[in-house]
């Protein structure tokens, strides 16, 4: 087990493009971190850096104290599991799991403990003897980890593991992972770009931009206290909401009717034309199924409706709106940035499942001001954000995660110790 | 399918079959007659008769036939396996590492392989009575090489072509030298083409007749295919007709026992050398 540190690494292909550019992160100890971003952001490059598989142009990797920047992959004593799993053919699943002991010559009543300790762990104990071929995908993914585990390796690497399982059985290999780690205790670095996965599994998430490091923080605070206009776009599903807004007095003039901001927010704001409004769907409701009591904090206004989405246990109303000709290339830049193609300058709200609004029909909707963020439409920079929360979020963060490990770890040793 | 097409195919079938073995079985007829049957213009011998082949096993050809036949597997066991060995290593480089010079290579094997041979074999045979390769094992399992390893090299680059890259990296990661990588996890992977391959590469080497003709004089060295060549009849006014014929048989017993053994990796290999998995 060690830490893992990244000093402004820089990684340039042959053409000059920098695929990373100036990364700094510290992974600590124990710490599962989420490497997140659309494609072609760099997020695998980084990882398959540390790993040793891509060589480093600049900068020093550091992993549990020592500069491994020169070090080939089988002296950094990491392990990987890789997106298509990379399980070889020709072995047995036992033979699989064992490789990595079968090559740092480990005694054979070892490598039959080790490899049966991690059979145990992954359900893995009736498959030893089949081949990889006859395995359904869950199965490879489980040998795949069984790979990783049977070693005391520094740290465990996922590039994309799930991506090639259906979505059932993504969710349960998730909370195994989680589970797994939580109990192994092991530095993990995970690659993703399904943002439930970077949710649920990470620490802490790192999200990447070209490269660039935008953001690394609790999914919390992500979520709450996102730095730009780029990570706040990003995470959360549907997205956030930007709308094209101006300050008038300490009131935000948008498309949905005036935002009142508080005294301190509106300072923060003030002195630029146009500004952009982020709001999640889940800030709105349905006006008519709103609490007396909660009705003053935010507005009201009345808009047309044009399509509702109804799931059972919520319900999505979209919402177009008129925006001004900069603001839409904005949006249409980012939504692009983003993996996804938003031609329309819409608002996605989540409404009640028990709503009766209904499609093409004006409609009444509450929106719940205290936790929208107001953004830069020129740098894309939070304007609102108040960095003292999100830095309690993240710390709050940690210390349920100690309490977890805890727990997990009370009672059970981590598989192949001793 | 339904059951016109269905016997379409099958007729289309039965005539390609009938077409490619008519040959074989004429030879096997020829074989099987005595001298005074050969010219009576059936297909089938009056007599079934084993004379051909006592001749050429025991009988007066035998001299001339038997150290051919083990010249040629000697010659030709060795010069699949040195080129299978050198063309695996040479695949291996081609197909994952990135070094100045590689379509060079692959090229130049390329203009090997079509160059022909009959242009090069007058040079080739004053070179090697010069430096005493003439007549010698040596002195033909060098140009099988050269009639062997391109086409060797190209198969194989196909086939590591197709391995993906990660299994590689995968032992990498677990801790395997670029080394331990290639001979545990590459070369099993690459096993059915490595089949093919040889297979391919005996039996170009196996029916190669003008070096074989050129470069030996004697029982030493000498392949089947140029003894064939030498046969004589019984009298100076005989043809060697059904003796050649025996000895065509018997020299295509082991290219169809090969195939029959390794028929199930060939059509793996062929079919996953060209098909993208």
């Amino acid at each position: 087990m060690a830490s893992i540190e990244m000093q402004h690494i820089v990684k340039q292909y042959g053409d000059g493009f920098p695929a990373v550019n100036d990364v700094s992160l510290d992974i600590a100890d124990g710490e599962f971190m989420i490497l997140v971003g659309p494609s072609g952001c760099g997020k695998s490059t980084l990882l398959r850096m540390i790993v040793g598989l891509e060589d480093i142009t600049s900068g020093d990797m550091v992993i549990g104290g020592k500069r491994v920047n020169d070090l080939a992959p089988r002296d950094r004593n990491l392990s990987m599991v890789f997106q298509n799993y990379a399980l070889y053919p020709h072995m047995t699943v036992f033979e699989n799991i064992a490789f990595p002991l079968r090559l740092s010559k480990t005694p054979d009543d070892e490598v039959r403990r080790r490899v049966n300790d991690a059979a145990d762990v992954l359900e893995l104990k009736e498959h030893l003897e089949r081949k990889p071929a006859n395995l359904s995908g869950g199965q490879r993914q489980r040998v795949a980890m069984g790979r990783a585990i049977v070693r005391q390796a520094e740290a465990f690497l996922f590039d994309e593991p799930l991506s090639n399982l259906d979505a059932k059985l993504r969710g349960q290999m998730r909370t195994e992972i989680s589970r797994l780690q939580r109990r192994l205790g092991i530095t993990t670095v995970y690659v993703t770009h399904d943002q439930t996965e970077a949710m649920t599994l990470g620490d802490r998430v790192c999200v990447l931009r070209k490269g660039k490091i935008q953001q690394v923080a609790s999914p919390r605070e992500l979520y709450e206290q996102p730095v730009n206009l780029f990570v706040a776009g990003f995470i959360g599903s549907p997205p956030m909401n930007f709308l094209p807004a101006s300050l008038e007095g300490t009131a935000l003039q948008t498309p949905f009717g005036a935002i009142e901001l508080d005294e301190a927010r509106a300072e923060k704001v003030r002195g630029r034309d146009l500004l952009l409004v982020g709001i999640r769907p889940e800030y709105f409701e349905d006006a008519s199924l709103v609490d007396e009591a909660k009705r003053p904090v935010g507005s009201t206004f009345t808009a047309r409706v044009d399509v509702t989405e109804w799931l059972g246990d919520s319900q999505y109303a979209y919402i177009p709106y008129d925006a001004p000709q900069a603001v839409t290339d904005q949006l249409r830049e980012l939504s692009r940035e983003l993996d996804s193609e938003e031609l329309r300058t819409q608002a996605i709200v989540s409404i009640d499942a028990t709503s009766r609004i209904r499609e093409g029909r004006d409609a009444e909707f509450w929106l719940d001001a205290r936790k929208i963020h107001v953004f830069d439409p020129q740098t894309g920079e939070n304007l609102t954000r108040d960095a003292e929360a999100g830095a309690e979020l993240t710390r709050m963060a940690a210390q349920d995660r100690v309490d977890q490990v805890d727990e997990a770890r009370g009672g059970a040793t981590p598989v192949g110790a001793g | 399918m339904s059951t016109r097409k269905k016997v379409l195919w099958w007729v289309g079938g039965a005539i390609i079959v009938v077409y490619a073995l008519f040959p074989i079985a004429w030879i096997i007829s020829i074989s099987l007659k005595a001298p005074s049957d050969i010219a009576n213009g059936q297909f089938t011998p009056t007599n079934v008769s084993w004379d051909n082949y006592e001749t050429i096993l025991t009988g007066s050809a035998s001299d001339l036939f038997l150290p051919a036949l083990r010249n040629s597997f000697g010659i030709c066991l060795i010069a699949t396996a040195i080129s299978c060995l050198l063309a695996m290593f040479a695949a291996y480089a081609i197909a994952r590492l990135d070094f100045p010079g590689k379509r060079l290579i692959l090229s130049t094997a390329l203009a090997v392989a079509i160059f022909p041979v009959i242009s090069i074999v007058t040079p080739l045979f004053n070179v090697w009575r010069q430096i005493g390769l003439y007549d010698t094992w040596p002195g033909l399992i060098l140009p099988y090489l050269s009639l062997t390893l391109p086409i060797s090299i190209w198969t194989m680059s196909a086939f590591f072509r197709e391995i993906p890259w990660e299994m590689e990296q995968a032992a990498q990661v677990d801790g395997a030298t670029t080394w331990q990588a290639f001979r545990k996890v590459i070369v099993p992977l690459a096993a059915p083409g490595v089949f093919t391959t040889a297979i391919i590469a005996f039996f170009i080497a196996w029916n190669d007749f003008v070096y074989g003709i050129v470069l030996t004089s004697t029982e030493a060295a000498r392949p089947v295919p140029a003894a064939l060549g030498l046969f004589s009849g019984a009298s100076q006014f005989e043809d060697p007709t059904g003796a050649i014929a025996a000895a065509a048989v018997l020299v295509t017993i082991p290219v169809v026992v090969l195939v029959l053994l390794f028929q199930r990796r060939i059509v793996a290999g062929l079919t996953n050398g060209a098909v993208k998995g």
